[in-house]
């Protein structure tokens, strides 16, 4: 295996694990979840234009989540159905501009060569995402406990919601190109779920989040050059496994 | 006396329904507001808008002056925060620490201590708090940020009779001691009776605003309410 490959992939599984926390916390992982699929429709119009389908991907996953969080101002009735329909949207419009291989790699992850330029982008897209959600933790804990107590106590709710959500958008499109839109929502969610389950305090479940998912990313591309299959279903599978695991652990307690 | 609160002419609406209609009242610093009245009179909104976190669909008119260098402390009702989130109370006062520059760990402990959080409970997962537990930790929170003001959302709700003596007093104490102007919203008229040095009560359509001598009288309550109200007054 590359090594930039590598790189990218435990970088990127840093940044997944932690920024799954606060996804799983406020429970908006179905949310989440339905945003991955909006950036079909931005690899179509990508590749229709002949423009990298990454920078298609990310335009189209940023409006998404300026999307979610301007619905997520008005009111609060119908905003889960209208993610809901506004997301299956995307994948249909995403399914009918992408073609054939093309969707199925968008969608689960493709293999082709990573150039320096990808992986650079990659990585420091992931430590910016890193930076953020450490350096913001405690605002975003206020935050998940009160919104109102957050504003008295001088915390800018709705811009930190915004770019939390960006961050989100940000790291399912780093993992396009490995996972796919569907997976990666997946590595977001399993291990930060699995943390959520073993953890003791914040700092805990932040730890256990990132380090599941390295372990997952890891072990899934062991098992993939073992096995001779693709990566990304791997990972995830690994991912899930940990979190059945933490079940037992649970019932040990 | 300054007024820690002026309010002129609030009215206060969503969508076609007003819930609150022109409310003009005024607190002195260091006196104690309590708001009572009955379900949807418009309470927690009046808070929410003097906070400036009225929902989204709402909107207000009108005027609210809180005095210069007003630091607000917001204790909500009890929140719904699943038990299974590993963010214990710990993690949640040393984020209010790390927000505020001039908070210390010796204030963190002072806190602690005054509002009586074991060390237990500091270590617990903030849903699984009991209810008093839950609003004194909401208390200290609201501390830490060296409030001047501290508005409380029905602070006694869901809590044992003992543990509510002891959040009343808690409350008493930060405002004697401290200085706090307090702005409570309550549904136990013999707590207002005891505690408060002013009352507003929103009724359907029609509002008071004086002292609790004044207020409480059974004939306005159940204006008020709507219905005869029972309650019984402790003299000390």
């Amino acid at each position: 295996m590359n090594t930039e490959y590598f790189l990218l992939s435990i970088a990127m599984a840093i940044a997944a694990g932690l920024v799954g926390c606060f996804a799983v916390m406020r429970r908006m992982a179905l949310a989440a979840d339905a945003l991955s699929h909006v950036a079909l429709p931005g690899i179509g119009i990508a590749l229709a234009l002949h423009i990298h389908p990454v920078f298609g991907a990310v335009a189209a996953l940023f409006f998404g989540a300026l999307l979610v969080w301007a619905l997520e101002g008005k009111a609060r009735v119908g905003t889960e159905a209208l993610i809901g329909v506004l997301f299956s949207a995307a994948l249909a419009v995403g399914s009918m501009t992408t073609s054939g291989e093309d969707l199925i790699e968008a969608l689960f992850g493709g293999s082709g060569a990573l150039s320096w330029p990808e992986v650079l982008f990659g990585v420091a897209a992931s430590i910016g995402v890193v930076v953020f959600v450490v350096s913001q933790r405690n605002k975003l804990v206020v935050i998940l406990v009160s919104p109102e107590v957050a504003r008295t106590a001088g915390i800018d709710v709705r811009r930190l919601n915004l770019l939390y959500l960006e961050m989100f958008a940000l790291t399912i499109a780093l993992g396009l190109r490995y996972l796919g839109v569907l997976l990666m929502g997946a590595l977001i969610i399993v291990p930060a779920a699995t943390a959520k389950r073993l953890a003791g305090n914040l700092s805990g479940m932040l730890i256990a989040a990132a380090a599941i998912a390295v372990a997952a990313t890891a072990g899934g591309n062991g098992l993939a050059i073992w096995l001779h299959r693709q990566t990304g279903p791997l990972i995830v599978l690994v991912a899930t496994g940990c979190f059945l695991l933490s079940f037992l652990w649970d019932s040990r307690r | 006396m300054e007024n820690a609160l002026e309010v002129d002419g609030l009215t206060v609406r969503f969508g076609q329904t007003e819930v609150l209609k022109n409310l003009s009242f005024a607190l002195e610093k260091g006196k104690a507001l309590a708001v009572i009245g009955p379900n949807g009179a418009g309470k927690t909104v009046l808070f929410q808008t003097l906070i400036g976190a009225l929902p989204a669909e709402g909107r207000f008119e009108g005027s609210i002056r809180w005095a210069r260098d007003t630091r607000i402390g917001y204790v909500p009702q009890k929140l719904d925060i699943e038990r299974d989130v590993p963010i214990t109370a710990m993690d949640f006062l040393r984020a209010r620490a790390h927000l505020h520059p001039r908070s210390s760990s010796g204030d963190m402990e002072r806190v602690l201590e005054l509002t009586g959080i074991s060390a237990a409970a500091a270590r617990s997962p903030i849903g699984t708090l009991s209810g008093g537990q839950f609003q004194r930790l909401l208390i200290a929170f609201a501390l830490l940020g060296s409030p001047s003001v501290l508005m409380l959302d029905e602070p006694t709700a869901g809590v044992d009779e003992p543990g509510q003596k002891l959040l009343n007093e808690l409350i008493r104490q930060l405002r004697e001691e401290r200085g706090l102007t307090v702005l409570f919203i309550s549904h136990e008229i013999s707590v207002v009776y005891q505690y408060a040095t002013t009352v507003l009560c929103l009724g359907h359509g029609s509002t008071c605003f004086g002292a609790p001598t004044k207020i409480l009288m059974p004939e306005l309550l159940h204006e008020i309410y709507g219905t005869p109200l029972g309650y019984h007054v402790h003299e000390h």
